[in-house]
């Protein structure tokens, strides 16, 4: 932390500038309002002002030779979207998809995240969180390319595999579950490690004290301590997996809600729109039930 | 220390294979950039480093590269500016909706992509295009923007909360104004976190295609680049050596950024002091 040199005296200002200064001070709501005019008014006007233009287009019409938006109010894009089977059958792949990939990564994640919270010394604990983090940032679509040719018929998976007999998952919705799985993996690792880290060692060791073998301590105490921490490391896993088109574009043999969407923006918005309400629905609905399990102090 | 001496090997053993699995992807894009054959199988026959040479010269890729630093700079300045504005109002101030400003400033990243670059893209259609604004640069950086600035939100918020009022308060009464208590005092404690929070914003920005695809038109980032030659098999060698280059470049940042703020968390460095209580305090 940087201190605060004393050497450093500002003069005494007046003029305009101070009498400003003062204003704000008295007047703190004043002061707030022009904190927040900006930041506020950006996400108000531009980001939630272009989600409900979003939801305006999924009431309307596409001129079906020209694609061009017909702003005749119905409710055709969701009739269509309940009453054509392949609809629900992309939202039910795609979700079913969200789900097996937040327990995989659940799974893989909280051995190394209680590696890192509890077994790690500190030195190599910091380590460790650089180790993790760096994957993370490192750029999504050069790891979605590198699945694409990883798992491509004569890639190094199906290599590494034809020693054994066994032949990789190639570009099928299996394949596409693994990577999901390698990409969101560590937006998984760090909420649970930073859950582990908070909690205090002794209540742990009260737990053994008072008779609890370390398998009891661990689903009675460590588990249900910790498991804000998943849902908050899910949320990301279940939303990324959700709204993704380009790992399926370039892995998946099947449709899922990105890439049906990613198709028909161009050709017929107001359907592609609709669609998106079904994300969208989802992820509100997952986020309050977070936020009933205490993930959003995880996070 | 409970854990048994097993249960420490098992766990040992775990995490070295998770980090494995982590890391091996990353090492096979890297030794894909030597690759001599155009075509991508494994085993690689031959290593060369021609392809670094053939994509230097390349004008589409200097060009998208161009692009893609001055669209992450625009974003990272605009959400550099209104993350630290909403983050100061949210520190130092109670009011009704405080709560919300969070939720507001994290829903472009909670909700999928997806969504936020279809969003855009209908209102670049049908609100912008008929009043003469249609795709270019600046439609790429107001979507940065809108999902950067929680990264410095998060930052700066989480810097604040170490901070402690009273300096700002001894400075009030030692007579500086509101402006000068900034100044001299809130900022130059806010300044490693703003940075960390602006590198973070800018590896965020360089990195980004997913709603990119819906805001750019027909320019081409870096990203989209890659995501245009995906399908020009006699492309690959050069999007190999892109990919590489785009993954060196966005991990500097956040290095820089971790030395910075020494932070643990997915953009914010959390407190330490406090928060064990704190999570004592939230259990039944």
């Amino acid at each position: 932390m940087t201190s605060v040199s004393s050497d450093v005296e500002p003069p005494p200002r007046g003029g305009p500038g101070r009498r400003l200064s003062t204003f704000f001070f008295s007047h703190s709501r004043a002061r707030l309002g022009g904190l927040l005019a900006l930041p506020l008014g950006w996400m108000l006007v531009i980001y939630l002002g272009s989600l409900f233009l979003l939801l305006l287009a999924s009431f309307w019409d596409t001129e079906p030779f020209t694609s061009d938006v017909v702003r005749n109010w119905n409710l055709d894009n969701y009739r269509r979207l309940f009453e054509e089977p392949v609809y629900r059958n992309v939202a039910f792949r795609t979700i079913s998809m969200a789900v097996y990939v937040t327990v995989a990564d659940a799974v893989l994640a909280f051995p190394l995240a209680y590696y890192m919270a509890r077994v790690a010394s500190p030195r190599s604990r910091n380590l460790l969180v650089v180790a993790v983090l760096t994957p993370l940032w490192a750029s999504y679509l050069v790891k979605a390319y590198v699945w694409r040719t990883m798992l491509g018929e004569e890639g190094i998976i199906n290599w590494l595999l034809a020693p054994f007999g066994l032949d990789g998952p190639g570009y099928t919705t299996a394949g596409l579950w693994l990577a999901f799985t390698y990409l969101w993996l560590p937006f998984m690792i760090l909420p649970i490690y930073a859950g582990l880290e908070r909690i205090p060692s002794s209540l742990l060791e009260a737990s053994a004290d008072l008779g609890g073998r370390s398998v009891r301590t661990f689903f009675k105490v460590t588990l249900p301590l910790a498991f804000p921490a998943v849902v908050a490391g899910s949320i990301f896993t279940f939303s990324l997996t959700l709204g993704d088109y380009i790992l399926p574009g370039l892995i998946a043999d099947e449709q899922f809600i990105g890439t049906v969407i990613y198709t028909d923006r161009g050709t017929n918005l107001p359907v592609a729109a609709a669609f998106a309400m079904v994300p969208i629905a989802v992820m509100v609905v997952y986020l309050w039930g977070a936020r009933r399990l205490g993930a959003f102090e995880s996070l | 220390m409970i854990e048994s001496r097993t249960t420490r090997v098992v766990l040992r053993l775990c995490a070295a294979g998770t980090l494995a699995f982590i890391y091996f992807p990353l090492v096979v894009i890297a030794v894909y950039a030597f690759n001599e054959n155009i075509s991508q199988t494994w085993p690689i026959e031959a290593y060369t480093t021609k392809w670094f040479g053939v994509a230097w010269r390349n004008e589409e890729v200097r060009s998208a590269l161009l692009l893609s630093v001055k669209a992450a700079l625009g974003a990272t300045v605009i959400a550099l500016v209104l993350g630290t504005l909403a983050s100061l109002a949210v520190s130092r101030s109670r009011f009704f909706g405080r709560e919300t400003i969070s939720f507001l400033v994290i829903l472009p990243i909670a909700l999928p992509g997806i969504v936020t670059g279809l969003a855009l893209q209908a209102t670049i259609l049908n609100v912008l295009a008929p009043i003469g604004i249609s795709f270019s640069i600046w439609t790429i950086v107001i979507g940065h923007a809108t999902f950067c600035i929680v990264v410095l939100y998060n930052n700066a918020v989480a810097r604040m909360r170490r901070v402690s009022a009273f300096l700002e308060e001894a400075s009030m009464d030692l007579g500086a104004d509101g402006w000068q208590t900034f100044r001299f005092v809130t900022f130059p404690q806010l300044r490693t976190a703003l940075l960390a929070g602006a590198l973070l914003a800018f590896a965020l920005s360089f990195d980004e295609v997913v709603v990119t695809i819906f805001t750019s038109g027909a320019q081409q980032t870096l990203p989209i680049w890659i995501f245009t030659n995906f399908a020009r098999p006699r492309e690959l060698p050069v999007v190999n050596v892109v990919a590489l280059f785009m993954i060196i470049v966005s991990i500097i940042p956040v290095w820089l950024a971790q030395r910075l703020a020494g932070g643990t968390g997915l953009a914010a460095d959390r407190p330490r002091e406090g928060s064990v209580a704190a999570s004592i305090e939230t259990q039944p």
